[in-house]
């Protein structure tokens, strides 16, 4: 199939496309001037995105000293391209500005003042371009920020790196649309650069044939591009006819291959590929001399200007600048009509500010005369006659009146039945309209539309399923939250019923403080009854079961208790022993306190020395264990003191907590729990004996001073003391004795209890 | 005996088509896209609530149901014509009950915003978002993913310090659309 449309072509025989149009050239205008090198522009306007994709990271900032080439935005995405300095200069600038576009919207742009000295970076030049690979040619094109330069900016490194297989690469140089001939006087003097551009170009794809079309109206670009292609066997220089729109992708494709690209089709999936003139010239100067794509040829033409011609405009010079180059004539009282493109499907400038960029192939500056319709505000559109011309030009077979209508409806459903897609944009139906009407500007608008619904639509779909995952995350965060806690509760509730280590632990220890509760209860009766017999007795009873830090609190009071009672047991006996003397009772009562301890003492006679010698014991022992839990003990004399264990227990609560030995701080609890509860009981014993020694010091004054000593230094406790001592400190042994006894057990459930504690922590 | 024959020949026919058509409208049954999906491609998802139903869905159900149309505040007057079309109703103008703030005066969308200096990191906001749109942590402030957000209003009320607003997105390249009415656009620099 290729073979015959080759021998088509090479007979001059082509294929037409439908409709078409031919309006006034216009193009001797600047076709037979060169091509215009223009003086630096003072500043240059250089917008982030010049093509179509997304815009670049930035890689310089307000300031910064630039030199020409130098890229100014990183690519990130295979559809962005970057931008490069066009000469060198400073950033001044990184704003908003006015840019190409009908809309005269705004986009970041960087605004770089020139130096004048148009510094170039360090370019390596390749000489030979065997020595690449087509990698490193693809990377160079994307480097170099090439988009198409007809008109569309597509980035050309996706359509140099297409992976299916090209028959047929077709270079566009048709330039249908009038006025503009930028490609045509690139075409004349720079063929040669061209042809090399197209051999980068068959190096990376590969294709069968290479057609280079041009319309006849450009003799002096056919013969030039003849000339340089004539050794090349693969490449076809194609003259096609002039006609509106000729230069449009899928028109020139069926000119010359009479293949036609379906509506929803890409011309790739045909196995064919097309690229500008223009964009060839730039891969060239990428690829073999390193240059980015920083400058390019405008057409600066229209009856406004005095010198209208091709220029080499660096991409960010500004448009009026170009004008003043070329000489642009004021118009009185109105503003002059700048169009950007052609007049077909050009779009007037909002500012004459706006800088060219990549894509901007010509800049039209129609007088009056020549385009009375750039200067009326108003529309001359009067009612569609049907008249059926507009469908009989249009070049993508449409049905425009039909379109019209729909758009004007904001039928959308139907302009896409209609196949409002497939429009070019081209003009031609609008070109022949004898009502006037925009056909163009409602198929633009409806194509905005059209977009964005089509945009709202996936915005909405995208809602949708985002409200659905959280929907669904929500019910299982739920799910889970209700498992959690059943599980716990199934946790809890099995460890009350098994008999887990951890269970029977805190079970032991909630019965441990229940006994204690108990106990307690218990004693302060049992007290109660106890201290009615005798002193003794009220001391035993304070031993009990009272245990543990728990107790301190209530036990002074149970020891008070047991106090008041012993006292009243004391004042009893001592009536029942004044009768029996005969002695005056007052001064006997000074003397009767120490038989009463007396008469105890012969009453527990019998275990005296048991408990003494056990009291002994359990001292040294309780020491010890002080001793080892605080390593600061030592530094206290041990003394036996109930006061000075009051001390070295306080020492000990302080100093085990500082330890970081877990064994140790155990061991101090256990120590503490015991000394503690040994010296309150000790305490409350010396405080009674006190009491029972202050009630018999009436008269006596040793006893008291003995209080006192026992009290402030326990050391006076040791040594002999007077008999009411004696048997005071007697009872307080045996007191204490009893309390170890009783603290020892109640401390082993303590610190059963302190363990599980810890374990359940 | 000819009627007889007639008989035969026409109820052998009919038998023959009726089991036809019965097989053929087992085997080649089309599922129609039942009802509430199509009403739910319809309704603009934003899931705002504003229609007293938790979301879109459970609005497109009711409306099949036999809900009015009208209340879709969002959707404004082009979902409510859709609906119409599609359930066969008349086009009613919409509930003003449902419709939350100024939303429907400005057809421009709007997206929610967090004032940053003001937000004081408390959640509320993202727990109300039905698209999760809002990014944040506890005590740490949040932001609004714009692409995501489908300005349904709902983050605004529960903020405790008045740090959400909602804005207008600025008109890009991306969105601009042509407007031949209006008065040309004029530069001043």
């Amino acid at each position: 199939m290729v073979e015959s449309v080759i021998e088509r072509i090479t007979r001059g025989h082509f294929w037409d496309f439908h409709g078409g149009i031919h309006p006034p050239e216009q193009k001797v205008i600047t076709a037979s001037k060169p091509i215009k090198q223009l003086a630096l522009p003072k500043q240059l306007i250089i917008p982030l995105q010049q093509h179509i994709g997304r815009e670049g990271d930035l890689l310089v900032k307000i300031g910064d000293q630039v030199l020409k080439g130098q890229a100014l935005t990183l690519s990130t995405n295979p559809m962005t391209v970057p931008i490069h300095a066009p000469t060198s200069g400073i950033i001044s600038a990184i704003k908003m500005s006015v840019i190409a576009h009908p809309s005269g919207l705004s986009q970041l742009c960087i605004f770089l003042d020139v130096d004048g000295e148009d510094t170039w970076r360090d370019r390596v030049v390749c000489t030979d371009l065997e020595t690449l690979s087509n990698n490193d040619i693809i990377e160079k094109i994307a480097d170099a920020g090439i988009a198409g330069m007809g008109g569309a900016g597509f980035p050309t490194h996706i359509k140099a790196n297409s992976k299916s297989d090209i028959n047929i690469l077709i270079i566009n140089g048709a330039e249908c649309e009038p006025y503009i001939t930028a490609d045509d006087l690139i075409m004349m003097e720079q063929s040669n650069a061209i042809v090399d551009g197209i051999k980068i170009l068959d190096k990376l794809l590969s294709p069968a044939f290479i057609l280079i079309a041009i319309e006849d109206n450009k003799p002096k670009a056919i013969k030039a591009l003849q000339q340089a292609t004539q050794d090349i066997e693969k490449m076809k220089v194609c003259v096609v006819p002039t006609k509106y729109p000729a230069g449009g992708e899928k028109q020139l494709i069926q000119i010359l291959t009479g293949q036609e690209v379906t509506s929803g089709q890409l011309p790739i999936d045909a196995g064919i590929i097309m690229q500008n003139v223009a964009t060839c010239f730039a891969i060239n100067e990428a690829v073999r001399h390193d240059t980015p794509l920083i400058r390019r040829v405008v057409t600066v033409t229209g009856q406004a200007l005095s010198k209208p011609q091709n220029v080499w405009a660096l991409l960010g010079t500004p448009v009026n600048f170009l004008l003043e180059q070329c000489g642009v004539q004021a118009v009185e009282n109105e503003k002059q009509p700048v169009i950007m493109g052609g007049p077909m499907m050009g779009f007037s400038v909002a500012s004459e500010l706006v800088p060219i960029v990549k894509t901007s192939n010509c800049i039209l500056v129609p007088s009056r005369k020549e385009m009375p319709s750039a200067f009326e505000k108003e529309s001359n559109e009067v009612e569609c006659i049907r008249c059926g011309q507009c469908s009989d030009v249009c070049p993508s077979q449409l049905l425009p009146q039909e379109l019209q209508w729909s758009a004007k409806a904001k039928d959308y459903p139907q302009l896409e039945k209609l196949n409002l897609s497939d429009c070019i944009d081209c003009g031609a139906c609008a070109y022949v309209c004898p009502s006037q009407i925009p056909l163009v500007h409602y198929y633009r608008v409806a194509k905005a539309e059209i977009r964005q619904l089509q945009q709202l639509d996936l915005k909405a779909e995208k809602a949708k399923i985002r409200f659905e995952a959280r929907k669904l995350r929500l019910e299982k965060e739920k799910i889970a939250r209700q498992a959690k806690q059943k599980k716990a509760a199934a946790a809890r509730k099995a460890a009350m019923n098994k008999a887990t280590p951890e269970a029977t632990g805190a079970k032991s220890a909630v019965a441990a403080a229940l006994a204690r509760v108990k106990a307690r209860k218990a004693a302060s009766q049992a007290g109660g009854v106890d201290s009615k017999n005798n002193a003794t007795g009220s001391i035993s009873s304070v031993d009990e079961p009272i245990d543990a830090p728990v107790d301190e609190q209530l036990s002074p009071v149970a020891a008070a208790i047991a106090r008041a009672k012993a006292k009243k047991k004391l004042k009893q006996e001592a009536a029942l022993l004044t009768p029996q003397s005969d002695v005056l009772a007052k001064e006997t009562l000074a003397g009767e306190p120490e038989k009463k301890p007396a008469k105890a003492e012969k009453q527990i006679n019998a275990d005296d020395k048991k408990a003494k010698i056990a009291a002994a014991i359990a001292k040294a022992k309780a020491k010890n264990l002080n001793a080892a839990s605080k390593p600061s003990a030592s530094v206290a004399p041990p003394r036996a003191s109930a006061a000075e264990k009051t001390e070295s227990v306080q020492t000990s609560v302080e100093k085990p907590t500082n330890a970081d030995d877990k064994k140790a701080k155990i061991a101090a609890a256990i120590a503490k729990a015991k000394s503690k509860a040994l010296a309150k009981k000790a305490a409350q014993v010396s405080a009674e004996t006190a009491e029972l020694e202050k009630t018999s010091a009436v008269g006596d004054k040793v006893p008291a001073q003995v209080v006192q000593d026992n009290i402030v230094d326990s050391k006076n406790e040791r040594t002999p003391a007077p008999t009411a001592d004696k048997k005071a400190q007697i009872a307080a042994v045996i007191a204490k004795a009893k309390a170890k006894k009783k603290n020892k057990e109640s401390s082993k459930i303590d610190s059963n209890v302190s363990h599980n504690d810890q374990d359940s922590v | 005996m000819n009627i007889l024959l007639a008989i035969l020949v026409l109820g052998s026919l009919a038998a023959v088509f009726g089991a036809l058509l019965g097989f053929a409208s087992v085997r080649f049954k089309v599922d129609a896209d039942p009802i509430v999906e199509q009403l739910d491609a319809i309704l603009p998802q934003t899931q705002c609530g504003q229609c007293g139903y938790p979301g879109c869905k459970p609005y497109a159900q009711a409306v099949a149901d036999g809900e009015a149309i009208n209340k879709c505040a969002p959707g404004g007057e082009d979902t409510i014509k859709k609906i119409a079309d599609l359930m066969g109703v008349e086009v009613l103008p919409i509930d003003e009950s449902h419709v939350q703030g100024d939303a429907p005066k400005s057809n421009r969308p709007k997206v929610a915003f967090v004032i940053e200096e003001d937000c004081i990191g408390c959640t509320k906001c993202i727990q109300a978002c039905p698209v999760d749109a809002i990014i944040g942590a506890a005590k740490q402030m949040h932001t609004i993913i714009i692409d995501e957000c489908t300005g349904c209003d709902l983050c605004v009320a529960p903020c405790p310090v008045d740090c959400i607003e909602m804005r207008e997105l600025p008109d890009t390249i991306h969105n601009w659309q042509w407007d031949l009415t209006s008065i040309p656009v004029k530069q001043l620099d």
